[in-house]
């Protein structure tokens, strides 16, 4: 790692992180430090622990132990890994963007609802204020038409962007991406894909589970291989797709090539 | 002519003004309905807290409601109706009358609704846990990840999208509410049942009331189901209907 001076400041700290589903230990643990303006993509295969790792993050998963730092702030804890301050965490959730593989939005409300909701009813921002900044964001990732639509029916990719726009309009200091593009069909990944893109190009911090390696290798700035909960490889993208070290990471390279 | 001669005997027998009884049975009919109101709301708050308790509480939460769920559904309403009743009226006076206070006259319309509506309230607390069940994990991960508290995500999430899995089994349940209250005619209050049997019993036209009451009921029933109708396609706004995809 580089000096830490010259680096942004620090975004999402996870330190030893450990979960167990019952006697099942699916992180083992991992640590990532991403700054502001990192795009940090965590590749393994199926069961490698890498949605898990993103989903402690903001605690949709309880770690059984390690640390998580947002902005520097560390999510206070349990001995047990649950959360221990419901307020603190609700304000941590507020700061990142989730975005699911299954989009969730909301069903019985309207895209631009689905947007509005948790910063008017959650952040209390001005209704004009929101439904304002709701409106550029759909218009950005070309849903302009599509306020008044309720999500189910959407294609996928609409209601993926849709979603993205979802977590943007809380104006989140990161984005944590979780295969947001796994559940789409094969003709409209490009759309949602583009999307990300243009948040990466942007200094956008993200952190993003995928099976796109081309996309990871494109917008990443920082390639975590996970394998059996563990970090098996990490380094920049061209580093990592370019020059693989580890035998596991180069039979994984090939496998979804 | 015969026929006439008992239509305008019939038309005076239900006519709104005295001697007629019309007025006597819409007002049985007015407390009727707002006891199946008030008995279905009471019903509807039991059982939105039954079922969260029953989803969400600790154990003993979820023992005592697993016994008030079996007990009130395994036994008969008319029974449970005469044992509440009375348990309930006399402990609120046994109640007053160890703090020092005068009995009091519980009136029978509060009864009716404290009775029925804790009978109410075990059906909902089932329909209602279904229901809440029936709503996808991932409409509720979202608003935690976006941290909105609980309470909230109760009331702007949970509760909107169960609506629609909940509304048929309300809606035979509002049905039952209104049915019920003509058993409470058994603990003497006026409601639309006891005072038919008052005036046929006082005209002897007993068809001719009982089935004036049958229709009264029947009116309630259709226009409930029209209005649940309504209520459910608005429920269901947002949702793709199956078949049309």
């Amino acid at each position: 790692m580089p000096d830490e001076n010259l680096q942004s400041p620090e975004a999402i700290r996870v330190v030893e992180l450990h979960k167990s589903f019952g006697t099942h230990h699916v992180l083992k643990g991992v640590s990532l430090t991403a700054h502001e303006g990192d795009v940090v993509a965590i590749i393994g295969g199926s069961g490698s622990g890498k949605s898990t790792m993103l989903r402690c993050i903001n605690f949709l998963e309880t770690p059984s132990s390690g640390s998580i730092s947002v902005a520097g702030e560390r999510v206070a804890m349990h001995p047990d890994g649950s959360p221990s301050d419901r307020r603190q965490l609700e304000r941590i959730r507020q700061s990142l963007g989730m975005v699911f593989q299954s989009f969730n939005l909301w069903t019985h409300r309207t895209v631009l609802e689905n947007l509005i909701e948790v910063p008017v009813h959650v952040m209390k921002c001005p209704r004009d204020e929101a439904i304002a900044r709701a409106r550029k964001l759909l218009a950005r990732v070309g849903l302009a038409e599509k306020e008044g639509a309720y999500p189910a029916f959407m294609s996928g990719g609409q209601q993926q962007r849709a979603a993205i726009a979802r977590a943007l309009c809380m104006e989140p200091k990161a984005m944590l991406f979780d295969e947001p593009t796994s559940a789409l069909d094969p003709e409209l990944v490009g759309e949602v894909l583009q999307v990300i893109k243009g948040l990466a190009d942007e200094g956008r911090t993200m952190i993003l589970v995928t099976h796109e390696m081309k996309f990871a290798r494109e917008v990443a700035t920082h390639v975590i291989y996970l394998h059996n909960g563990l970090i098996e490889e990490q380094g920049s993208p061209e580093q990592l797709f370019g020059a693989p070290k580890s035998e596991r990471l180069k039979q994984f390279l090939k496998t979804v090539a | 002519m015969i026929g006439g001669a008992v239509l305008a005997s019939t038309l005076d027998l239900l006519a709104l003004s005295p001697p007629g009884w019309g007025a006597t049975l819409l007002s049985g009919l007015a407390k009727s309905v707002l006891i199946a109101l008030g008995a279905f709301g009471l019903g509807l708050l039991i059982g939105t807290l039954g079922a969260y308790g029953k989803l969400y509480g600790g154990p003993l939460a979820r023992d005592l409601l697993a016994i008030y769920t079996t007990i009130v559904r395994a036994v008969p309403e008319l029974i449970l109706i005469l044992i509440l009743y009375f348990a309930f009226t006399s402990s609120i006076n046994t109640l007053l009358l160890s703090w020092g206070f005068e009995r009091i006259q519980i009136s029978g319309f509060a009864a009716g609704i404290a009775v029925l509506g804790v009978v109410q309230g075990a059906y909902a607390t089932e329909v209602l846990r279904g229901a809440i069940l029936s709503v996808p994990s991932g409409q509720i991960e979202a608003a935690r990840a976006m941290g909105m508290p609980p309470l909230m995500l109760a009331w702007r999430v949970t509760l909107p999208q169960m609506l629609a899995a909940a509304i048929p089994g309300l809606a035979n349940l509002w049905l039952i509410a209104t049915k019920d209250t003509a058993l409470l005619a058994v603990v003497g209050f006026a409601e639309l049942t006891l005072v038919t049997r008052q005036a046929a019993s006082t005209t002897k036209a007993f068809f001719t009331f009982f089935m004036a009451a049958g229709m009264l009921y029947l009116v309630i029933s259709v226009f409930s189901t029209l209005l649940f109708a309504r209520l459910e396609t608005w429920a269901r706004r947002g949702q793709v209907r199956p078949g049309t995809s």
